[in-house]
């Protein structure tokens, strides 16, 4: 028994060292193996503290980075936001006679132009979505133009407030026919022109586009009647028509596809033949 | 004595944290990682208590691997580090090295040179072979260890002789 004890304090540094040496190879050896959950982590709470501490600094040291990092993460979202086109929110107009669901498009104006004297708009959707020349755009109020141009994924459109533009509109309730231009003064504003002064007028009378076009379906809203007058010279109506539309404020748009457009031109272009 | 302690304890509190706060975070290629707090190990009084030593460097190693998340490597290379020393340092000063006053934060000489250099590299190579645990490592274990004493040393150097941590 002394001669164990002696042993013991005679060599208390080895066996020190030999019962720390088992302790740490055993949590070394544990740590290799995947099936066990290590002992020894930084999950606890004082590795935790300090690591939070330290990174509480560190964070300072990299915003530059992680704001770079956010702006980048922002512009992709936005990208992402301005390239979505939420169609699944806007329903298509129902109620469009002679107009078949699958023919109308909905759209989105992303640019629009109302303060010169030929303005367009620019549309989100293109020739990939069978969008073509002369095809006619509303929105759920009123008319807004006429496609001028497109390319796969765009397209323009000649707006109601461009000098250029001539639509066929009728008063709704007595179906004289006129054709509509714009003068250039006011957005809010078009005017009616060649009906003739047969035609029964009130202000307030409401201007609806006229059967004659193929491109707009027939009785699509205009405007209203807000002040008319005699052309001395030619004896037609001039007629101011206040437009349903806010032209300045656009948002989601239908372009339509007209089926008997090609029918009609092309019946007509074989009747000037002909004559 | 009682001075020696508090400078010990102190010397154990700053050089983990600033291991772990500064260094840790210091990866030089992706793996060299200078590990100066192992300079506790080798700036403990030579003449003092053994059993002292060896425990102070087991909780050195112990929390480390906390930090580190790695089982127990940095443990046993201290414990072993640890008990070795003595070895290294009759080997460096000579047999009679108990009965001199060795002070390692004085200028650099070969032999303060040599044992801080052994005490490296058999803290690293332990380590090292610890943690990737394969034979078949030996060639990254020992490049790894090379490397990382050349970054250890260095930085051990520079705490030493710069801050000159107790002037007694």
């Amino acid at each position: 028994m002394q001669q164990i004890f002696n042993f013991l304090f005679k060599n208390s540094n080895r066996l020190l060292f030999l019962l720390l040496l088992c302790v740490s190879l055993l949590l070394t050896i544990q740590s290799h193996s995947y099936h066990k959950s290590r002992v020894i982590s930084s999950a606890n709470f004082l590795t935790g503290g300090v690591y939070e501490k330290i990174n509480n600094v560190t964070e300072y040291l990299n915003l530059k980075t992680e704001n770079d990092a956010l702006a980048l993460e922002n512009a992709r979202l936005k990208s992402i936001i301005f390239n979505t086109k939420d169609t699944t929110t806007i329903k298509k107009p129902e109620n469009l006679k002679g107009v078949a669901p699958e023919d109308i498009v909905v759209s989105k104006v992303i640019h629009n132009s109302y303060n010169t004297l030929e303005n367009f708009l620019t549309l989100n959707s293109g020739s990939k979505e069978g969008v073509k020349a002369d095809m006619g755009v509303i929105n759920s109020l009123g008319i807004v133009g006429i496609i001028d141009r497109t390319s796969p994924n765009y397209s323009t459109v000649i707006s109601i407030l461009n000098l250029k533009s001539r639509i066929n509109a009728k008063v709704k309730k007595s179906n004289h026919f006129g054709s509509l231009s714009w003068n250039g003064k006011s957005t809010g504003f078009v005017q009616l022109v060649d009906v003739p002064r047969l035609a029964s007028i009130r202000k307030g009378d409401t201007i609806v586009t006229g059967g004659q076009s193929v491109i707009f379906p027939e009785n699509i809203n205009i405007g209203t009647i807000d002040k008319y007058y005699y052309e001395e010279e030619t004896n037609y109506y001039v007629i101011d028509v206040k437009l349903f539309n806010d032209m300045t404020n656009l948002g989601h748009v239908y372009i339509i596809k007209s089926k008997d457009r090609d029918e009609v031109s092309n019946l007509e272009k074989t009747s000037k033949k002909d004559e | 004595m009682n001075s020696t302690l508090l400078v010990n304890i102190l010397r154990f509190i700053l050089l983990l944290a600033v291991q772990i706060v500064i260094f840790n975070n210091m990866t030089f290629l992706g793996f060299i990682m200078p590990l100066p707090y192992m300079l506790f190990i080798i700036l403990y009084p030579v003449n003092s208590n053994k059993s002292g030593l060896l425990f102070s460097s087991f909780l050195l190693g112990i929390i480390m691997d906390l930090f580190c998340n790695s089982g127990g490597i940095h443990a046993t290379a201290c414990v072993i580090l640890a008990y070795y020393r003595p070895y290294l340092f009759k080997f460096a000063f000579g047999v009679s090295y108990e009965y001199q006053t060795i002070k390692l934060n004085e200028a650099l000489t070969p032999e303060r040179f040599s044992f801080i250099l052994l005490a490296v590299v058999i803290h690293h190579f332990t380590m090292f072979i610890l943690e990737a645990f394969q034979v078949s490592f030996i060639l990254d274990i020992l490049i790894r260890t090379l490397l990382s004493t050349v970054f250890t040393i260095i930085s051990c150097i520079i705490i030493i002789y710069l801050i000159k941590p107790n002037k007694r």
